[in-house]
C-alpha cells in the first residue's frame, strides 16, 4: 500500500505500540504532525522546550520498560533536545527520537534551521540514522526500536529530511530486520558462571553490588532471590535503588560517594564482590586504586563488554543478560551441594551490623528549621514507600535515594549519568501519564527546578497531576557544599538572588501552590498534596529548608570508599 | 607499557561509517598514528586499518568500544598473530647532478620504483612496513625531499588467518 513518509513514520509509531509522543512542531516536520492529527493510535504530549520533550521520554521509559519516544524538528528543535539524548545516554535508556531535518537537496547548504544532526548527536547515541530515501524509511523505523531496546539499551536518532515525508512509497512494516553487524549477547557463558558459582559459595566475606543494569534488564526478582538464597549483604548503586527491596535486612542501601557507612565498608572489606550491572563509576567506588588496594575477587555480570575490566580489573567476566545469568546461576546454586560458610558468614555479618550500628544517616530531628532530610522522610512516610520518585541533581537528588526507601525496580528516576539539572519535572511527566492513577513525586530544589519550570505549563494542559516537592534552601546546595568543604567556604555563584514567589508561580500556571516553613507543618502538607481531594491536581510545595544541610556521609573525589566524612566528625 | 597495534575491521560501507570510527578514537582519547579504509570485493562492506598506540588495557577497551559501534562487523588485533603489513610511499625527491644517481641506486636498494621523471626531479614508489618507509626517508638527504605522501598502513594475517563475514 502507498504512503508518503510522514504516514510511514506515523504509521511505524503505531505498530510499535507507542502511546504517547513527546514533541514540539517545526517547520521540518509538518508533514508529519498533520499525520499526527488525522490519526488516533497514540497521543502527542506538546511540551514546552524540546528538552523536556526527550526527558519525558526517557521517564516513560524508564518507568514501564518500554522505548520512548520523541519528535522534534530540526536545527534548534534537534540541539535543544541533545541533552535529553545525552542523559538518555548516560543511563542506557531505551528511546527513539526523530528528528526533522531540511529537504535533502538543501542539506549542507547552511539552509534555515539546519544542523548536522547525525554528526552532532552521534557521540550521545546508541546510534542514529539519516534517511535519505524514502524507501528506508520503514525498516529503519524498525532498526531503530530494535537497537533501542536490545542489548545495553540507548537512544537511537533517526533524522528525517522533509522531503522524505512527502515522498510516496509501498509501505509495509517489517516484523523484524536483521542486522549482521548488531548481535548482542545473550546467554553468560557457561564455564564462567560455574566458575562464579564456586567463587560464591567459598566466600568468606561475600558482598553483592547491583547498578541499573538490574533495574533495566527487569532482574530484581532473580537478584533478591539469589541474594536471599546465599544470605549475602546486598548494595545498590544510586541507579540501581530498588533493584533489591531497600527495607530488606539484607540491603545495605546506596553505595558510593553519599553511600551509607556500611555499604562502603562492606564493598571495601569483602572478599568476594558479585557486580551485576553496574560499571565501578568514579561516583561508586571512587579512585579504583585506592579500591584495588584491597584484595578481593571480583564477579562481573554486565551485557556491555567494555563495561567490564573498564576501571577495576575482575576475575570473572560475564557477559550477558542479567536476567538469564541470574537465573542460571540460581539453577547451578540449587543442584550445588556446597553451602556457604555459615560460622564465616555470621561473622562478616556481625562485623557489618556493627557498621550499621553507627546510623550514618542520623540527622537532627529537633530542629526548628525544616531539614531536608525530614521532608523525604516524611514523603516516604506519607506515600506508603509506593510512590514514583524522580529528581533533579544535586543535594536534594542524594538526600531522595538516602531516605526514600526504594523496594521496587522502576520507581526511582534520575539523572544518574550525565547529572542533568532540569530532570524532575518532566520525568515527573513521563511517569505520571504512563502511570495516571500512581502517586507521582518529584523532589528537587529551587535551583534545578528553574531549569525546566515552563513544563508546568504542559502539566496544565494535559492535567497531570505530579507533585512537586521542593527542597528550597536558596543555594545551589551541592555546589554550595563542596565549596564550604574544598574552597575556603567561599560561595562563588551558587546563591540565587531574586527568587520567584513558587506559591503565585504555581497558581498562575493553574496549579497549587504551598509554601511550608515549619517542620511541624511538613507532613500535613504532603498528606495533603496526595489527599484524594487533590488527587487531579497539580501541588507545587515550597518547603523552606535548612540553607546550611550537608550530604553525608562524602567520599572526596579521588580517595577511597573507606575514606569517609560522617556527620558527627565536623 | 605501550606498544603498537594494527587493529583490523569490517564494517557496512554505509555514509558516516568513517567518522563513527574517527569520533570513538577522539571521544575517548585513542591514539590513531593511521586509518586507511576502502571497499572490499563486497561493495556493501569496509576494510579499515587502524594503527594505534596503548596499553593492553587501552587496545582491549578500543576493540571493545569498536565492536560495539552498531555498524562494526568483526575486530581483530592483526597484531595479536602473524601478519602482513604493507604501507605505500610516494616521494617526490630532487635528482640533480650526481645526486641523480645516487638517489636511483638507494631507490633500489629499497626496491622503489620511479614512477615519474623529470630533468630535476624524480618520484618514487616504495611499498613495505612503516618501519622500512622510514628506514628509507633517513637514507637519503632530507635537502633532497620536496614531498612525501603516505597512505598509512593496511594489513592481513598470515596463511589461514582471516577476517571475513
Amino acid at each position: 500500500m502507498e504512503a508518503t513518509g510522514a504516514e510511514i513514520v506515523v504509521r511505524c509509531l503505531a505498530e510499535e505500540g507507542v502511546e504517547f509522543v513527546f514533541g514540539y512542531p517545526g517547520g521540518a516536520v509538518l508533514n508529519i504532525y498533520d499525520e499526527i492529527f488525522k490519526q488516533n493510535k497514540f497521543k502527542h504530549v506538546l511540551v514546552r522546550h524540546e528538552q523536556a520533550a526527550v526527558h519525558a521520554a526517557d521517564a516513560y521509559a524508564r518507568a514501564t520498560g518500554r522505548v520512548g519516544v520523541a519528535l522534534v524538528t530540526s536545527g534548534p528543535g534537534v540541539t535543544n533536545a541533545v541533552t535529553g539524548i545525552a542523559t538518555a545516554y548516560m543511563d542506557s535508556i531505551p528511546i527513539v527520537v526523530v528528528t526533522g531535518q531540511v529537504p535533502t537537496p538543501a542539506i549542507g547548504l547552511d539552509a534555515f534551521q539546519e544542523v548536522d544532526t547525525v554528526g552532532i548527536t552521534r557521540p550521545c547515541v546508541k546510534h542514529n540514522f539519516l534517511v535519505k530515501d524514502v524507501k528506508d524509511l520503514a525498516a529503519t523505523m524498525k532498526k531503530a526500536f530494535i537497537i533501542a531496546a536490545t542489548g545495553r539499551p540507548g537512544p537511537v536518532v533517526v533524522d528525517v529530511p522533509k522531503d522524505v515525508t512527502y515522498h510516496v512509497t509501498d509501505f509495509e512494516y517489517p516484523a523484524t530486520v536483521e542486522m549482521r553487524s548488531y548481535n548482542p549477547v545473550v546467554k553468560g557463558h557457561s564455564g564462567q558462571l560455574k566458575r562464579a558459582v564456586q567463587m560464591l559459595l567459598e566466600a568468606k566475606r561475600p558482598m553483592i553490588y547491583t547498578g541499573g543494569g538490574v533495574v533495566l534488564g527487569d532482574a530484581s526478582a532473580q537478584l533478591t532471590e539469589l541474594a536471599r538464597l546465599l544470605g549475602f549483604p546486598v548494595t545498590n548503586t544510586l541507579m540501581g535503588l530498588g533493584g533489591h527491596p531497600a527495607t530488606d535486612k539484607q540491603n545495605l542501601g546506596m553505595l558510593g560517594m553519599h553511600g551509607t557507612y556500611e555499604a562502603n565498608m562492606a564493598m571495601q572489606h569483602c572478599d568476594v564482590l558479585l557486580a551485576v550491572g553496574a560499571r565501578f563509576d568514579d561516583r561508586v567506588i571512587g579512585n579504583p586504586s585506592h579500591f584495588a588496594r584491597e584484595a578481593r575477587r571480583i564477579i562481573h555480570v554486565d551485557i556491555d563488554p567494555s563495561s567490564i575490566s573498564k576501571r577495576v580489573k575482575v576475575d570473572v567476566p560475564i557477559v550477558g543478560d542479567v536476567r538469564n545469568v541470574l537465573t542460571d546461576m540460581l539453577a547451578l546454586l540449587k543442584q550445588a551441594k556446597d553451602r556457604p560458610d555459615a560460622t564465616a558468614l555470621n561473622a562478616w555479618w556481625t562485623q557489618i551490623e556493627l557498621w550499621r550500628s553507627k546510623n550514618c544517616l542520623k540527622y537532627n530531628k529537633q530542629s526548628p528549621i525544616i531539614k531536608p532530610q525530614y521532608v523525604v522522610e516524611k514523603l516516604w512516610e506519607v506515600t506508603k514507600g509506593d510512590a514514583y520518585v524522580t529528581s533533579d541533581v544535586g543535594q536534594h537528588q542524594m538526600w531522595a535515594a538516602q531516605y526514600y526507601k526504594f523496594d521496587k525496580p522502576r520507581r526511582w528516576i534520575n539523572s544518574g549519568g550525565l547529572g542533568t539539572m532540569g530532570v524532575g519535572l518532566p520525568y515527573a511527566m513521563g511517569v505520571q501519564l504512563a502511570f495516571p492513577e500512581a502517586q507521582v513525586a518529584c523532589i528537587t530544589g529551587e535551583s534545578s527546578i528553574q531549569m525546566n519550570i515552563q513544563e508546568l505549563s504542559t502539566c496544565k494542559q494535559y492535567r497531570i497531576p505530579v507533585k512537586v516537592v521542593m527542597l528550597n534552601n536558596r543555594y545551589m546546595g551541592m555546589v554550595r557544599q563542596w565549596q564550604e568543604f574544598f574552597y575556603g567556604s567561599r560561595y562563588a555563584e551558587s546563591y540565587m538572588e531574586s527568587l520567584p514567589d513558587f506559591v503565585k508561580m504555581a497558581e498562575a500556571y493553574g496549579h497549587i501552590g504551598m509554601r511550608i516553613d515549619k517542620p511541624e507543618d511538613v507532613e500535613a502538607a504532603l498528606k495533603e498534596a496526595f489527599s484524594p481531594a487533590l488527587k487531579e491536581r497539580m501541588v507545587f510545595m515550597d518547603f523552606q529548608t535548612d540553607q546550611t544541610e550537608n550530604v553525608f556521609p562524602m567520599v572526596e573525589g579521588g580517595k577511597g570508599l573507606s575514606e569517609m566524612i560522617l556527620a558527627e566528625e565536623l | 607499557m605501550s606498544t603498537r597495534h594494527i587493529i583490523s575491521l569490517l564494517m557496512e560501507n554505509e555514509a558516516g561509517a568513517l567518522s563513527r570510527v574517527a569520533g570513538l578514537f577522539s571521544a575517548r582519547a585513542y591514539n590513531i598514528e593511521s586509518l586507511t579504509v576502502a571497499p572490499t570485493e563486497d561493495a556493501t562492506l569496509s576494510r579499515m586499518t587502524i594503527v594505534t598506540v596503548g596499553s593492553e588495557d587501552i587496545i582491549e577497551q578500543i576493540t571493545k568500544q569498536l565492536n560495539k559501534l552498531v555498524d562494526v562487523i568483526k575486530v581483530m588485533d592483526l597484531t595479536e598473530g602473524r601478519h602482513i603489513e604493507r604501507e605505500l610511499m610516494l616521494v617526490k625527491v630532487k635528482a640533480v647532478g650526481a645526486g641523480r644517481e645516487e638517489m636511483k641506486r638507494t631507490a633500489d636498494i629499497f626496491r622503489g620504483r620511479i614512477i615519474d621523471v623529470t630533468d630535476a626531479t624524480y618520484t618514487i614508489e616504495l611499498t613495505g612496513t612503516g618501519s622500512k618507509l622510514d628506514a628509507f626517508l633517513e637514507a637519503i638527504d632530507p635537502a633532497f625531499i620536496i614531498e612525501t605522501v603516505r597512505t598509512g598502513a593496511s594489513g592481513i594475517g598470515r596463511g589461514e588467518r582471516s577476517l571475513k563475514v
